[in-house]
């Protein structure tokens, strides 16, 4: 018999399968449902930036959302609730506390431990109704925060969470989405220059219930939103967008998890991210889990990065699991490229200057996404926010 | 009178094997309102010459000029070829996600112009165009050619052609993949234009079906990369008949 030694075929050790662990009946997480949850801060091991999930994060920048103690105090926001929507501070034993999920990784379980009071909105509007939060004065200290969205059955909204300032902020959002209940919610970080901002969205979509989810990350140094939607109700609906754009040693990062766990769920993953500077770096990692239960699943996840200087990476990474076969559809895409060629030279073609026509180019594949938010105050702001970024990189 | 001369071209194109010289010494010579038809085997070289005349950067000018009444045509960028007056409908007409055609048009119009079209007639004037070539008003909001249908996207070219009133216009292959219906539109189009502006037509097909609703002034037979032989409309109707097996004997030989 001959032996077939790893050496032979130039096999390393994987970096994250924890290879050289102690225990050598270590076992790596099969499946993307089964990582270890804990709302306790001490459950997680420190972490060293070699790990699966921390590895394409700048771990040294973010130390004190790690490790720290945080402020969990109430901070101030600016909003207008509208009739139907409640918004209010709650406490730690309130009952919609843990509704949808819990921590996966030291940062969020960090500030979950340390939250005191938990901004807590709830919709029972079932006409439309659009709610606009603004934080804008989180500051340097490091905060902890966390935050429950309810969706009421049957109730229709636009929830829009705007952040700007300086922020220190390790977050928590946990969101349901009640049945037959239509959520649009957006969360757009931008943040001043120096701002440092992790979060976890935890969601469940109910039976007949429809989620639109969209984060919107412009400004800040590092800032990693990460958010993880349960379709667990038959009949649910999820449709996840995300819109990026770094500058110069701006570290955006995403980590989305889409979980088909109940039957005929659909689900549509759609991440845009454009890079210009040196140092522009961004993380996009798209997983799907379709469950053992999931029969007549429809999913599809893209991500697409347009690299507009040299000096930037993109990682993309999409990850499919199916446990079922009965399923109707599924599919993921990614691609990072520079313009295309072939679009200038349409534009170009038809009188448009060249700088006119990759401002064209750009705008028009961003707005795919912005397109989808569904407020047009939002979107028009949106619009300036991408062309004075562009004109940035002519400064 | 505007005149576009072609003068003793040779382009060539990098490809994976290496560089391969396409056009080998083309001479032509249109006058403003002039149509002419070139006519041509697949891989004659026929799509190079229009994309060379529109600055394509895949084409690489080895010798020889392209003079928009006496001014070298080959020395401007893509944007100043459209504003000297050159327009190429394409045969693959690109997809613009995000950009809707209504503000791509207009944006164009104003590239072209040097100032922006007064709202109102120039909404005008694009919705009885539209109308002309029997597009849905929807297509103004959709963008630009993402998700047309093949006769669509050619309309869409056409369209252009109308409302950006070029001097001189080439037209790659617009007849390929069109129904009778579609290009009778199409063509209708076309002769719109010329009537409307008096532009001359560079019409670049592989069958003389097009050529029924768009009279040839000329025909050029193109071969190998140079003009191989040319007439009247009547070289039209003898290639319809014999097809290109006349030119291709001489050259399979090389």
């Amino acid at each position: 018999m001959t032996v077939v030694t790893p050496e032979q075929h130039g096999l390393k050790a994987h970096s994250d399968g924890g290879w050289d662990a102690e225990d050598k009946n270590f076992v790596p997480v099969q499946t993307r449902s089964g990582r270890p949850k804990s709302f306790e801060h001490s459950d997680f091991a420190p972490v060293t930036g070699i790990e699966a999930d921390w590895k394409l994060t700048p771990v040294k920048l973010i130390k004190p959302l790690l490790d720290d103690a945080l402020d969990g105090s109430a901070y101030t926001f600016t909003t207008d609730a509208p009739a139907g929507v409640t918004v209010e501070w709650i406490a730690r034993d309130d009952k919609r506390i843990a509704s949808a999920g819990a921590p996966e990784e030291r940062a969020s379980a960090n500030a979950w431990t340390s939250f005191e009071q938990a901004l807590a909105i709830t919709v029972t509007s079932e006409e439309h109704v659009t709610l606009r939060i603004s934080r804008a004065d989180l500051g340097n200290t490091a905060r902890g925060a966390h935050t429950v969205i309810t969706a009421r059955p049957h109730s229709n909204s636009t929830i829009i969470v705007e952040s700007s300032g300086d922020a220190l902020l390790s977050e928590n959002v946990e969101v349901v989405v009640e049945e037959g209940a239509s959520l649009n919610f957006v969360s757009v970080q931008d943040w001043n220059d120096e701002a440092i901002h992790l979060a976890s969205h935890f969601v469940q979509v109910g039976r007949d219930a429809t989620l639109k989810h969209t984060v919107i990350s412009l400004g800040g140094k590092v800032v990693r939103v990460n958010p993880a939607v349960h379709l667990s109700g038959e009949g649910a609906d999820g449709e996840l967008y995300g819109l990026y754009f770094a500058d110069e040693g701006q570290h955006l990062e995403q980590r989305v998890y889409m979980h088909h766990k109940a039957a005929h769920t659909r689900g549509r993953v759609n991440y845009k991210g454009a890079l210009q500077g040196a140092g522009a770096r961004t993380v996009w990692v798209g997983d799907v889990l379709i469950g053992r239960d999931g029969a007549g699943t429809d999913s599809y996840e893209q991500n697409r990065n347009l690299v507009l200087t040299e000096g930037t990476r993109a990682d993309s990474i999409p990850n499919l699991e199916i446990e079922t076969g009965d399923i109707q559809g599924a599919g993921h895409a990614s691609a990072t490229g520079r313009f295309d060629d072939e679009q200038l030279f349409y534009l170009q073609a038809r009188g448009i200057s060249e700088a006119e026509a990759r401002r064209l180019v750009v705008i028009g594949f961003l707005s795919e996404i912005v397109q989808k938010v569904g407020d047009e105050q939002l979107e028009a702001r949106l619009h300036s926010a991408i062309e004075s970024e562009l004109e940035g990189s002519k400064a | 009178m505007s005149v576009l001369s072609v003068k003793d071209l040779h382009v060539s194109v990098e490809t994976e094997e290496g560089s391969k010289h396409i056009l080998k010494g083309v001479n032509l010579t249109i006058n403003q309102g002039e149509i002419h038809a070139i006519m041509g085997p697949n891989g004659s070289g026929k799509s190079t010459l229009a994309y060379t005349i529109a600055g394509h950067p895949k084409y690489h000018v080895e010798s020889g000029s392209v003079t928009l009444d006496g001014k070298e045509v080959l020395d401007m960028s893509i944007d100043e070829r459209a504003r000297a007056g050159l327009f190429l409908a394409m045969q693959y007409p690109v997809e613009i996600p995000g950009v809707k055609v209504a503000d791509f048009l207009r944006t164009a119009k104003t590239a072209l112009s040097g100032e922006a079209p007064a709202l109102r007639p120039w909404i005008k004037e694009v919705n009885s165009s539209m109308k002309a070539l029997r597009m849905d008003k929807t297509f103004a909001d959709r963008n630009v050619n993402e998700g047309f249908s093949g006769g669509e996207k050619k309309r869409n070219e056409i369209l252009q052609l109308e409302l950006l009133k070029p001097t001189f216009a080439i037209l790659d292959e617009t007849d390929s993949g069109l129904d009778v219906d579609a290009l009778k539109i199409v063509s209708e189009g076309v002769n719109r234009a010329r009537e409307n502006t008096g532009l001359g037509l560079l019409l670049i097909t592989h069958y003389t079906r097009i050529l029924r609703y768009i009279k040839p002034d000329f025909v050029h037979v193109f071969v190998d990369g140079r003009v191989a032989e040319q007439g009247g409309p009547e070289l039209a109707d003898r290639l319809e008949n014999e097809g290109y097996d006349r030119f291709l004997t001489d050259t399979s030989v090389a």
